[in-house]
């Protein structure tokens, strides 16, 4: 049976700490239950304010948050039920693993029986067994964190909050624990909000990403659909690698457009322009553009010039000037006979029409 | 080789000055609690005769004969008030017997022998208590200050008793001490734990001027303090009045605010409020807010985050400001000396007294050594307890 009521509900959230500025301004967005949702954006972008609001750190200065379907601004966040890992894992130093653990059974009355099974099982979920009697200060970053995610979890809550709670890990460690994280979010069928700004831990972890610019949902979609479809030029450019070519509207048809970009002039998928005439950028991703290797074969053919060729072992990053733009990047893979292609080299390349999208004219935002 | 010693080398200067002004003055202070040689040096023979005597009859001729003359010659070199001094100190009546023992054995060369010359001198010269307080004093190394301070004395056998109960002095008043200096620093922490937690939340502008009103009373002159609490407190003082005034007082029933416990407590707490203060505050200042806030996100009331959480984070500004004012308060003497009256004075307003009146030195060095040890033993027990590295000083 679907569930019918989403766990979290977003209704026309506004939050201003100086009532002149908006740093979260008008966001609706859902979440449902067991769902994975994580929020990104650059720093100051109000992703962190909205999951403080959730927690009930924060004030609503209008709007209304629901969790289950009731409004939650009465509520304190001690009676909210919401596990939170933070972003410096906030544990506490005077105790150690297991009366971390237990903080949360013990202000909830929970018998000492039951605390013990509880603490042990989280312990188990996070695979920290036999590191009870330590204090945080004698574990690694990976080992805090971890302990600080079971502590979020010991309670059982439904919903878990984390706020980068990664950031301040080495990269190995932090991508070993993003799986982690997942597995175990599927495991438990919670509900997990996550705050990040690096677009390649929401790839990995989440079932939909909410992508936040200056206080403001720019689109909320799965990965793919933002990597393959993003609907503005800010999702284009902050998730995944992508190529940006200004330029105005040339010419408009029911699905595609063509656009003057210099010398050049590219069809391209319509997403944002509805008029001749307005300027526009056009994004493409550096995997879907190819050498042209007999004329004709992509919609779009132009000669560049290679600039730069960037060994990466299992793809080679071309850097090419085309037209006006002098940083045009393409990437192909390391396979067999990929070709000496050398700085200097003429070539012509391409891509099809409906692998490039003319989104919003991008302006100098973060 | 070299460079590794100059860095130390810059604290010399600082080190010598400690050494010269501060370290060896204590050491010789404390030597004079132990070490008494006057009356030793003075009368060698008289003394040695008497370490073979049993201390029960009357001593022998010969011991007649060196007391008379090696004060005759204590009395020439200015001494024999001094030795009458501390025979008094250990027998007290005996300076008179001493000194008029000294005049007689310069005057009457000759006239008798030195028994016959003495207990003319003074009938007291054939009682063998006299002769057993001199060998008393006489003693080079002594434990009678300490034993003094402690209200304990020898009996005629030499075992240690306590003094009788009306002539027990300084326990009563360590024991009064240290209760005063608890009750400072209990009123110290319940004052000025909220004042750092404001402190340490507040913004940092506003931050840095609470803590100059922290901090001014640091930059007054302690007497100006002190005497401007005797303004406020006495009975035709500025509080007295207020209270009359708003009715709270009837006029003939003025409270006794100074002169007594009470002025010594409220002066003390203030002065010592900011050693409190600074110290928790510096920890409380670098306790993340996320630590509340993750208490409260794990289902901790405000009551639960603070005892479980933030109170023990703390422990360690409190133990030291705790510690400090305790410390501080164990030695206090001004502020004591000015409003405390007789019913307010303190160990070291005793100390004091042996030091400036009654001149016993010996005595004022065994009261410090033991208001030294006591607080020596409570760093300890600190150490054990709450864990030196639980101290943080700010």
């Amino acid at each position: 049976m679907p569930e019918t009521v989403p766990h979290v509900v977003f209704r026309g959230v506004s939050k201003t700490f100086d009532g002149v500025t908006n740093v979260v301004a008008d966001l609706d967005l859902e979440v449902g239950k067991g769902e994975f949702v994580t929020f990104l954006g650059p720093s100051g972008s109000g992703k962190t304010t909205c999951l403080n609001m959730l927690a009930g750190f924060v004030a609503v200065s209008s709007g209304t948050i629901l969790v289950h379907g009731r409004s939650v601004e009465q509520v304190p966040p001690r009676k909210r039920g919401i596990g939170m890992v933070f972003q410096n894992y906030a544990l506490f130093p005077h105790l150690t693993v297991a009366g971390n653990l237990s903080f949360p059974l013990e202000v909830r009355g929970v018998g000492e029986a039951r605390r013990k099974k509880l603490v042990a099982r989280a312990l188990e979920q996070v695979r920290l067994q036999g590191f009870e009697d330590r204090r945080p200060s004698r574990l690694s970053g990976g080992q805090q964190q971890r302990v600080a995610i079971a502590r979020a979890l010991v309670f059982e809550p439904d919903l878990v909050l984390m706020d980068e709670p990664l950031g301040a890990l080495d990269r190995r460690l932090r991508e070993e624990l993003q799986y982690e994280i997942r597995g175990l979010q599927r495991r438990l069928g919670i509900t997990c909000i996550y705050v990040t700004h690096d677009q390649q831990e929401a790839m990995v972890l989440s079932d939909r990403v909410a992508v936040f610019r200056a206080g403001r949902l720019e689109q909320v979609d799965t990965p793919e659909g933002l990597y393959e479809e993003p609907q503005r030029s800010f999702v284009a450019r902050f998730v995944g690698e992508n190529n940006r070519i200004p330029g105005v509207v040339e010419e408009l048809d029911r699905g595609l457009c063509t656009v003057r970009a210099g010398s050049g002039r590219i069809r391209a998928l319509r997403v944002v322009p509805d008029a001749v005439g307005q300027p526009t950028t056009v994004s493409i991703r550096p995997e879907r553009i190819g050498f042209a290797v007999a004329p004709g074969s992509y919609r779009n053919e132009f000669s560049a010039r290679v600039e730069d060729v960037t060994f990466l072992g299992d793809h080679l990053r071309v850097t090419l000037s085309v037209f006006a733009k002098r940083d045009m990047v393409l990437t192909i893979p390391n396979t067999v006979g990929h070709g000496g292609v050398l700085p200097g080299d003429e070539v012509r390349i391409g891509w099809a029409a409906t692998d490039c999208r003319a989104l919003d004219c991008e302006d100098d935002g973060p | 080789m070299r460079r590794r010693l100059r860095k130390p080398a810059l604290a010399l200067p600082l080190v010598a000055f400690v050494l010269v002004s501060f370290i060896a003055p204590i050491l010789l202070m404390l030597a004079r609690g132990v070490h008494q040689p006057v009356v030793r040096d003075a009368l060698p023979e008289t003394l040695a005769i008497l370490d073979a005597w049993d201390g029960l009859g009357v001593p022998e001729e010969a011991a007649f004969a060196a007391a008379a003359e090696e004060l005759r010659a204590a009395d020439e070199a200015r001494l024999a008030a001094r030795i009458g001094g501390r025979v008094n100190r250990v027998r007290s009546g005996l300076r008179t017997v001493i000194v008029a023992g000294a005049r007689t054995g310069a005057d009457g060369a000759g006239a008798g022998s030195a028994r016959e010359r003495l207990l003319a001198a003074d009938p007291a010269w054939g009682d063998p208590a006299t002769w057993r307080a001199l060998r008393t004093a006489g003693e080079r190394f002594t434990l009678r200050n300490y034993l003094n301070a402690l209200d304990l004395d020898r009996g005629a056998d030499g075992a240690v008793v306590r003094q009788p109960e009306e002539r027990r002095v300084y326990v009563p008043l360590l024991l009064r001490t240290l209760g005063v200096s608890a009750a400072v620093t209990v009123l110290c922490l319940l004052l000025g734990y909220p004042v750092a937690h404001v402190i340490a939340r507040a913004p940092a502008r506003r931050a840095r001027w609470l803590l100059l009103a922290v901090l001014v009373p640091f930059w007054t002159s302690l007497l100006v303090r002190t005497t401007a609490w005797i303004v406020l407190l006495q009975q035709r003082g500025v509080i007295n009045d207020l209270l009359v005034w708003l009715g709270l007082v009837d006029d003939a029933a003025r409270l006794t605010l100074v002169y007594n416990m009470t002025g010594t407590l409220i002066a003390m707490t203030h002065v010592l409020l900011p050693f409190m203060v600074l110290p928790i505050y510096s920890v409380m200042q670098g306790i993340p807010p996320r630590f509340m806030r993750a208490a409260e996100s794990l289902g901790a009331t405000p009551a639960q985050a603070f005892r479980r959480v933030y109170w023990p984070l703390t422990l360690p500004g409190v133990g030291a400001g705790a510690l400090l004012v305790f410390i501080l308060a164990i030695g206090y003497y001004i502020t004591p000396a000015l409003v405390g009256g007789s019913g307010g004075q303190l160990f070291s307003n005793m100390i004091a007294f042996h030091m400036e009146t009654s001149l016993n030195w010996g005595l004022a060095a065994a009261l410090g050594g033991i208001l030294l040890a006591v607080v020596g033993a409570l760093y300890v027990l600190y150490e054990r307890t709450v864990g030196g590295e639980n101290l943080r000083l700010g």
